[in-house]
């Protein structure tokens, strides 16, 4: 592939690199470039709008914990050389599934829960072995897997309750143990204490007078940062990790010394099943209810977020802690744009460009880094 | 003589109704660089993929060090101490270095769940193996990728050589390269045959046969022309015995194809 000869250039190319230029030429670059612009940028125009106030800041940490959490499974699917398009549709099945379980049949939600991941996770199994099995791209067979995810939640929901929106999920988490694990909220006491202290403001009216705009930390946001602690660590610190690198980089090269590459491939889809499953629960948690039609496209923004983080579209290179910034510049624009008044249709246009932008660096960084030509 | 840490009698493979080998007899033994000759489409890669566990002979018998063997799969002739470098070097160019050197076998520590990549280890032994062979890097970090194709076979080699390889395959180390790469090529597989490495070197360039080899067998349309020693045969003589197979395979085919 990349195997080029260069006649008898070899050891002069070897030169000492400076330790800035060094700490500077990272996988992440494009992603902290990206970030900085973004919050420099919001700073000057939304600046005054309450985006940088407590309630502010917690409104594009939750969004952009979301996007984070799916990044980080579509980031090491993509590293070990595949995709998965049925991240969209696999939230809208696993929400409707939990919510049939618990709601309509009656099960306990903690159950509920544990056998949707199961399933859900299961399904990510059959979809990475079918791409083993047919060597098909990843591609088509999980955008087969798209349709039949979406369609078949769509069918469940209106089979078992007419609608396509299941409620009453709210009332099934009550004293339950696993609900608020994807639900809760976290350091409530700290600010109950931070409001009570004055340092974020307090609600002064209603029923809920005397309490902080901001109440805790959302379990979500817990989930994306022990997510993205764990993919990083994973890919970077284990044998595990180094054998996702290399399914990606070179499945054939990787298997000749012995990587198994096809469980490595099979668990990157099931992990990824697994977010989009923790996406959904926390959702269906703060809702109090299951959508079919939730999830949306949001296979694309995980990977939109994947790649502005630094990685390769075909495999064997990225970073976890990247795709957790091009998560945080996705949460970022879309809310800031809202903030700033801006036109919704503008976020489109920005989000272009920033993709653009970041890619071509990654690009740039990427051949410095790998010798690639 | 010892006997030969890998003995190879007799070999036959099929693809469907392709017959890649034809009864191919090879051994190698410790110590020495065997060279194996042939054409393009000679059946050499094949012959090698048997040797090293990736194909399993139609026919034949494999024997490492005396005792008869079959090989399941690549793991198997790994653990039997065979290792070889692929034609297309099974190295990943977007990878470092140290990362390469030590993938599918890297060193742990600490205790499972929290078992994670002894990286200060791997990268120390990396970089000192490197310095061994003669190729100074940058760091443990550098990607394969910068590497000239010299330096990635030598990468390769390094590797095998490391983890404790009785038998090293070679597949067309020095087709892809340079003249000054290719010197330093040949130069390392004298230094692993000094070792005490048993070498198998497979090429179509009967003068980098010669630089090197201490025995050489010539592969023509899947079955073997003889093996000659050092001193037996000069460079001509090697390029005739590839060239006149090709002759015969031709007359062969003019006369309907009738093998
Ligand atoms: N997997 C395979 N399936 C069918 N035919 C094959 C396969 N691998 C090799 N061959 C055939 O076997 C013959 C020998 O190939 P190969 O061993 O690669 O030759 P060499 O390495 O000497 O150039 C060729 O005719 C090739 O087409
Ligand atoms: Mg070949």
């Amino acid at each position: 592939m990349t195997d080029t000869t260069s006649g008898a250039a070899g050891d002069e190319r070897i030169k000492d690199v400076s330790p800035l230029r060094r700490m500077l030429i990272r996988p992440e670059l494009g992603g902290i470039c990206g970030t900085i612009l973004v919050f420099i940028l919001f700073g000057l125009i939304a600046g005054d709008s309450g985006m940088f106030a407590a309630e502010g800041v917690m409104n594009w940490t939750v969004v952009s914990a979301q996007f984070m959490v799916i990044a980080v499974g579509a980031c090491l699917l993509m590293i070990s050389g595949e995709f998965d398009l049925s991240t969209g549709s696999m939230i809208g099945f696993s929400g409707v599934l939990m919510a049939i379980l618990s709601v309509q049949l009656g099960w306990p939600l903690w159950l509920a829960i544990l056998a949707t991941f199961a399933f859900c996770m299961a399904i990510g199994a059959v979809n990475g072995w079918l791409v083993i099995r047919t060597g098909l791209p990843s591609f088509i067979v999980t955008l087969a897997s798209l349709y039949i995810l979406r369609g078949l939640t769509i069918w469940g929901s209106v089979y078992f309750t007419r609608q396509t929106i299941i409620s009453g999920v709210s009332d099934r988490a009550e004293g339950d143990w696993l609900g608020p694990v994807f639900g809760g909220k976290i350091l409530t006491g700290l600010f109950q204490w931070m409001g009570d202290a004055g340092w974020i403001a307090t609600f002064t009216r209603g029923n809920r007078a005397g309490q902080p705009v901001v109440d805790g930390i959302p379990m979500l946001v817990v989930w994306a940062i022990v997510l993205v602690i764990f993919g990083h660590w994973l890919l970077t610190r284990t044998k595990f990790g180094n054998w996702v690198f290399a399914s990606g980089g070179d499945a054939q090269a990787a298997r000749y010394v012995g990587v198994p590459v096809n469980r490595v491939k099979i668990l990157m889809f099931m992990f990824s099943a697994f977010c989009a499953c923790v996406f959904s629960m926390c959702q269906v948690m703060e809702f109090g209810s299951a959508a079919a039609d939730r999830g949306l496209l949001k296979e694309f923004e995980a990977i939109i977020c994947v790649v502005i983080g630094g990685a390769l579209l075909t495999g064997g290179y990225g970073s976890v802690i990247g795709a957790a910034l091009g998560a945080v510049i996705f949460g970022v624009v879309q809310q800031g744009l809202f903030f700033a008044n801006a036109e919704s249709s503008l976020f489109r246009v920005f989000l272009g460009m920033i993709l653009l932008i970041a890619v071509i660096m990654n690009t740039y960084i990427r051949r410095i880094i790998t010798g690639e030509r | 003589m010892t006997t030969p840490i890998v003995d190879m009698r007799n070999i036959k493979k099929h693809f469907g109704h392709v017959i890649a080998l034809n009864g191919v007899s090879f051994d190698v033994r410790a110590g020495e660089c065997h060279c194996l000759l042939g054409d393009n489409g000679a059946g050499k890669s094949t012959f090698i993929k048997t040797m090293s566990g990736v194909f399993r002979p139609s026919e034949g018998e494999m024997r490492v060090e005396g005792k008869p063997v079959i090989f399941e799969s690549p793991r198997d002739a790994m653990t039997a101490g065979i290792a070889t470098v692929y034609q297309d070097l099974a190295m990943i160019p977007l990878m470092s270095v140290s990362r390469n050197f030590w993938m599918g076998r890297e060193p742990e520590k600490g205790i499972w769940p929290l078992r994670t990549l002894d990286l200060a280890k791997a990268d120390a032994i990396t970089m000192t193996e490197m310095r061994k062979m003669g190729i100074n890097l940058r760091g443990p970090d550098q990607a394969v990728g910068t590497l000239s194709g010299g330096e990635r076979q030598t990468v390769a080699i390094a590797r095998a050589v490391y983890f404790g390889a009785k038998v090293l395959i070679l597949d067309e180390p020095t087709s892809a390269l340079g003249v000054r790469q290719t010197a330093n090529v040949l130069g390392t597989i004298d230094r692993v045959r000094k070792q005490g490495i048993g070498v198998v070197f497979i090429t179509h360039n009967v003068r980098h046969a010669m630089a090197v080899g201490d025995r050489f067998t010539v592969l023509n349309r899947g079955q073997t022309l003889g093996t000659a020693l050092r001193g037996e045969v000069d460079a001509p003589g090697l390029q005739d015995m590839m060239a006149g197979g090709q002759e015969l395979a031709d007359l062969e085919g003019s006369l309907g194809g009738t093998i």
